[in-house]
């Protein structure tokens, strides 16, 4: 129902939306639960586990029960409060957890099965058979009792992430946070001040008092108009702080456009990370219910919500109201809706001394002992001194004290203490370091308690990262006492609600009790009180105090389960802002990306993070083999061109240089000659191999190391470690040239006519033999050579300063096609390598030693290396470890998979009787055979052996020939051709 | 004999302007780290005052003089930006040409800072981040050298086989700014 005259909505704006499929009309300001309400619509939801038919039992962001979901198709968002989701023209709002309809729930029925539901009921029936949990009880249990769910689709919505800084962080904008903000702003500090909802001034905006002589609302829209003046100050609305983290720094989620329809390029959600010296918790405090039987109605809400409904959206939710507390504070609800022409039934107080301060009826040391009315409220029971009465209420404002909204202080794991002066927890100083609390968060109830506060703790920060604070006077406000006798529980039979979302009633807590689960902790993962999408901020405290009853302890006593973050929820998909598809990881380009991708149609593959060329597809091929096939032929016969500037290169520079390789490396790099290239072996400290690649020596004291693709990051961070920390007397600098340059490797038998044909100076096999490099001239770029081959054949490696890498690499393509070759991929790379058994990180995978691959010679006894003194102990090298071996089927028809094991001739095929593994498999097509590389047990010694292949997974098996590993031109002649 | 024809890092991606906000590549022409041997520094800084007029920079500083730039790069390393670097540079600092290595952007436009505070973690406030300050840090998920250049510009270099992925990023951000301004 609308009351006319009241609220901050804008009547001149009405707004339409769909709720379940209906129109429904509001204004602008509205809220779905308050237009909803306005239009008479309490039941809202069905709870989570019974079923049963709820409204809002609040205004704001604690909501359990009015939970929705926004929009439909790809971009539906689930668990949305209807008290916090402002409606806008074509918003479409569908209730949760029901059907087939909100008003008919088939799953009711759970509701009638309750005594099987209780708390622990999983645990205990359930459990058995075991295997039928995951499989059966699982599934069904969460089907019936559920939230709303995700569409499953890719999410199309953007979303952000983003920093700030500021000296001072408030918390929460009402009267002590913009008292805070105000007096740090004055005060010459960079201010932050975020608040949760769409209008700053906390209850100022849902009460009737007023401040400085003027409505408490207008003084707050007059205070942030002055704030939002002030360059050192940055107002952030509809931003909930959720999280307190290390060294000043919070989580905000900023629900950018949750209010409008969406738009182009705008992000749905930010999450912000706000790093401040000092912080102001102006959280607010949250109203608790009483428990009492059926107390969860539509209809019953919180004494304070009934007035944020009624002052600041100009909506009651019933003609005949009553009112039931414990606290001077649940009269003014009363007040209020008198003050408004609203039917005040009763207020009901359940202290046998309370007076009136209005005119109306007043039941002191009333109780309400049961609630009827099976979709919305239409009766309660009241007990009395003078007895038992019923009351015809359709909405009952209930108020069991208030909470400090206490949870971000709690955040690095501090715990609130218990003030008897208003049965609720509170801060202590320091529990997050540098935060402050302030008003109603700190247990100051009045307006004017608050106001003082805010600048109290402005002051404080203001102190602590040293700036004098300027002279702020409050201004006049009310400043009444809170006067409160907790009241947890009315006594009652049935089911009296504790925790709306979770379904967990009074009886829950009590039985966690008798079966000893009397810590809090225990409690509540026996109850799953406090679980779920609201984090039981209704319902925390007064579970509590129920189980410090039923155990004979006090609340203090008792204690509080922990509060972590978030304090409302954060989608995944706002934390990971940015990260969706191609956004995950960055993507490297190499300078022939475009000429590969683009016109020579060649899928990517991805390695690391750079995308390299599979294969070069030709009309009528209609199978990668085909392609590889080719493209290894080009090599072999005629000359290929492959893009290998993926491969990390390091210069290494200072006149310690070569004792630093010799340090990092297995073998010598201090005695190689200036204008040579030698391949080296790098260990890991624990003494197996991690990397390989060539160092080329291009001065006295320049060398230039090159690493795999893969390693190439965590090479340049080993390399930088022993700079530092291992070798700090070295006079040695690194630096990664990997994206100075790229690179081409040009290789196959007429690999020198094409290069001859572009260097301005031609090289021969005198004054370039294999294992040689130096600076070359094209057409005028100086550029660099390596002699050097990773497919056997006579090979080199051409780089050019990366601006020329589309251009050179057109250019050698082009000029290879005309001597009968052209592009290659790394299908081809990887052929030409296994053909000539050289290894790749397949086979230097982490777990083998330089013993294992063939190459224990080459950690060089002449010298200390990291890694060599680990490699050396017996366990990492000798007959007993797993070697490096070719394979090759004796049924050329038989393909080798990667992955497979390796048995003896006859025997079982299981675990214990494995000899090996292959790591590496291509089909040859230069020696029209499947080639393997693998690991054998004493490899080494049984070349010629024939050996029995399996793969369990792909369900092949057949005999092999164990081989030498390197299977063509053993003896090296073609590459020093 | 051969002609190679030069490209930019971010040919065909740039300039882009969103809002109030542009972005442009910039060629800044040569550019050589400069990596100062045991007790060389202030040999080395000499040097290039003298030659270049920028001396060698604090941690997290540019110093600037007409066309050259000399950027704090990392531990004990600079980039010297515009010059051919004099070559008695050579024998005391380690020196790598670095001029193809990066894509160099300006994001320049009053709303700059804000876009760039949905990329990198730094305090981007005037009075913390002044003309001449530079840090190396996280862009979403590149290792990026971000300096301020002016009062509302960034000079931002990624590996410059991340150019489109830099390109995107920042416009993705320029375009979540413009919106919240024309909301």
């Amino acid at each position: 129902m609308r009351i006319k005259n009241k609220g901050l909505i804008d009547r001149t704006h009405r707004v339409s939306f769909r709720f379940d499929g209906q129109q429904i009309s509001g204004f602008d300001g509205d809220t779905v639960a308050s237009a909803l309400l306005a239009n008479d619509i309490r039941l809202m939801g069905r709870s989570f586990k019974y079923h049963r038919p709820r409204g809002p039992l609040t205004a704001g962001s604690e909501e359990p029960n009015a939970l929705m979901t926004i929009g439909s198709g790809a971009a539906q968002d689930p668990n949305v409060r209807a008290t916090v989701q402002e409606i806008y023209s074509g918003l479409e709002v569908r209730s949760q957890n029901a059907w087939p309809s909100l008003g008919f729930d088939a799953l009711g029925v759970n509701n009638l099965l309750s005594p099987f539901f209780g708390a622990g009921f999983y645990y205990k029936m359930m459990m058995w058979p075991k295997p039928l949990w995951e499989k059966f009880y699982e599934p069904l249990i969460r089907r019936a009792a559920g939230l709303g769910g995700l569409s499953g689709q890719h999410n199309p919505d953007k979303y952000e992430r983003a920093w700030a800084y500021c000296d001072l962080l408030v918390i929460g904008a009402g009267p002590a946070g913009l008292m805070a903000a105000m007096t740090a702003a004055k005060s010459g500090a960079d201010v932050i001040l975020c608040d949760e909802d769409s209008i700053m001034g906390g209850r100022l905006n849902a009460e009737t008092h007023e401040v400085d002589g003027m409505p408490g609302t207008d003084w707050a829209a007059r205070t942030v108009a002055d704030l939002a003046e002030m360059e050192n100050v940055r107002l952030m609305t509809r931003t909930t702080v959720t999280g307190a983290y290390d060294q000043g720094t919070f989580g905000a989620l900023e629900r950018v456009a949750h209010h409008a329809p969406r738009r182009d390029g705008q992000p749905l959600e930010c999450f912000w990370r706000i790093v401040a010296k000092a912080s102001v918790m102006a959280t607010g405090a949250l109203e608790r219910p009483i428990a009492f039987r059926n107390n969860d109605r539509p209809g019953i809400m919180t004494a304070s919500a009934v007035r944020s409904y009624l002052n600041r959206w100009g909506v009651v939710a019933g003609k005949n109201v009553a009112v039931f507390g414990n606290n001077d504070d649940a009269h003014r609800t009363a007040l209020d809706l008198q003050a408004a022409g609203v039917n005040v039934v009763a207020m009901i107080d359940s202290r046998p001394d309370a007076t009136a301060i209005g005119d109306y009826r007043l039941i002191p040391g009333g109780q309400v002992t049961d609630a009827m009315g099976g979709k919305g409220l239409t009766n309660i029971t009241v007990k009395s001194a003078s007895g038992s009465e019923s009351l015809g209420v359709d909405c009952l404002g209930v108020s069991g004290g208030w909470n400090p909204s206490v949870h971000l202080a709690c955040h690095m794991n501090g715990r609130p203490v218990w003030n008897d002066d208003i049965a609720g927890f509170v801060a202590k100083p320091d529990m997050v370091p540098g935060m402050i609390a302030a008003g109603s968060a700190n247990g100051e109830f009045s307006t004017a308690a608050c106001l003082q506060g805010g600048i109290d703790a402005a002051n404080a920060a203001l102190g602590r990262i040293g700036k004098s604070a300027a002279k702020v006077t409050p201004p006049k406000a009310e400043d009444g006492a809170y006067h409160i006798t907790p009241l947890w529980t009315v006594p009652h039979k049935g089911r009296a609600w504790l925790d709306f979302q979770n379904d967990v009633t009074v009886k829950d807590i009590k039985g966690a009790a008798q079966e000893n689960f009397r810590s809090v902790e225990h409690m509540k993962r026996f109850t799953t009180q406090g679980m779920a999408t609201d984090q039981g901020k209704n319902s925390n405290v007064g579970a509590l105090a129920i189980l410090a009853d039923a155990t004979g302890r006090s609340i203090p006593q008792t204690g509080t389960t922990t509060f972590r973050p978030p304090y409302t929820p954060v989608p995944i998909a706002a934390m990971g802002a940015g990260a969706q598809g191609a956004g995950f990881a960055p993507q490297r380009f190499t300078t022939s990306h475009a000429a590969s991708a683009d016109d020579m149609n060649a899928p990517m593959i991805e390695a690391g993070l750079w995308y390299r060329p599979s294969y070069f597809p030709k009309p009528g091929e209609t199978h990668w083999r085909q392609s590889c096939d080719r493209e290894v032929g080009y090599v072999r016969n005629a000359v290929g061109v492959a893009d290998v500037s993926t491969l990390g290169k390091i210069d290494i520079q200072g006149k310690d240089a070569g004792e630093f390789l010799d340090f990092a490396y297995t073998n010598m790099f201090s005695t190689l000659k200036k204008g040579k290239v030698r391949y080296g072996l790098m260990l890991r400290e624990d003494g197996h191999v991690m990397d390989d690649g060539t160092t080329a020596r291009l001065g006295e004291s320049h060398y230039f190391t090159t690493t795999t693709t893969a390693a190439a990051g965590q090479v340049m961070k080993h390399l930088e470690f022993i700079r530092q920390a291992l070798r700090p007397d070295l006079d040695v600098q690194l630096i990664s040239t990997t994206e100075q340059w790229a690179q081409f490797a040009v290789a196959g038998p007429n690999s020198r006519a094409l290069l001859n044909d572009l260097l301005d100076d031609p090289v021969d096999n005198e004054n370039f033999p294999f294992m040689s490099c130096g600076e070359v001239s094209l057409g005028g770029v100086k550029s660099r050579l390596f002699r050097i081959s990773f497919s056997g054949e006579h090979a080199y490696e051409l780089a050019v300063p990366a601006r020329y890498g589309d251009s050179l690499f057109r250019e050698l393509v082009s000029r290879a096609e005309a001597l009968g070759g052209g592009a290659y991929g790394m299908e081809a790379l990887n052929v030409l390598r296994i053909e000539k058994g050289f290894i790749t990180h397949a086979e230097i995978h982490g777990r083998t030693t330089a013993d294992d691959i063939g190459m224990g010679k080459m950690v060089s006894a002449k010298k200390d290396c990291i890694g060599k003194t680990a490699s050396q102990r017996p366990g990492l090298h000798g007959d007993h470890r797993e070697q490096l071996v070719g394979l090759k089927p004796l049924d050329s028809t038989q393909e080798l998979t990667a992955g497979g094991h390796l048995f003896d001739k006859g025997a079982e095929a299981i675990r214990v009787n494995d000899q090996g593994y292959v790591t590496s498999v291509c089909w040859s097509p230069t020696m029209n055979t499947s080639l393997g590389l693998g690991f054998l047990k004493n490899g080494r010694n049984r070349l010629g052996e024939v050996i029995r292949f399996v793969d369990h997974l792909r369900k092949s098996e057949f005999e092999c020939e164990v081989c030498h590993p390197v299977f063509l031109d053993p003896e090296g002649g073609r590459a020093r051709g | 004999m051969v002609n190679l024809i030069a490209k930019s890092p971010c040919d065909g991606l740039l300039p882009v302007t969103i809002g109030n906000v542009t972005l442009s590549e910039r060629d800044l022409g040569r550019m050589t780290s400069v990596a100062p041997y045991k007790g060389e520094q202030k040999a080395v800084s000499a040097v290039m005052k003298d030659a270049h007029g920028v001396a060698f920079p604090s941690p997290n500083r540019m110093t600037t003089k007409g066309g050259a730039q000399a950027l704090w790069f990392g531990q004990g390393q600079a980039l010297l930006i515009g010059p051919d670097p004099d070559v008695s540079l050579t024998a005391k600092a380690a020196m790598t040409d670095q001029s193809d290595a990066w894509a160099v952007v300006e994001l320049k436009g009053p709303k700059a800072a804000d876009v760039l505070a949905r990329l990198i973690s730094i305090d981007l406030r005037p009075t913390e981040f002044k003309r001449g300050h530079t840090a190396r840090c996280d862009l979403l998920h590149m290792m990026a050298s971000v300096t301020k250049t002016g009062a509302d510009s960034f000079q931002i270099m990624v590996f410059r086989a991340m150019a489109k992925t830099l390109v995107h990023d920042l416009t993705t951000a320029m375009e979540s700014v413009h919106a919240r301004v024309i909301a």
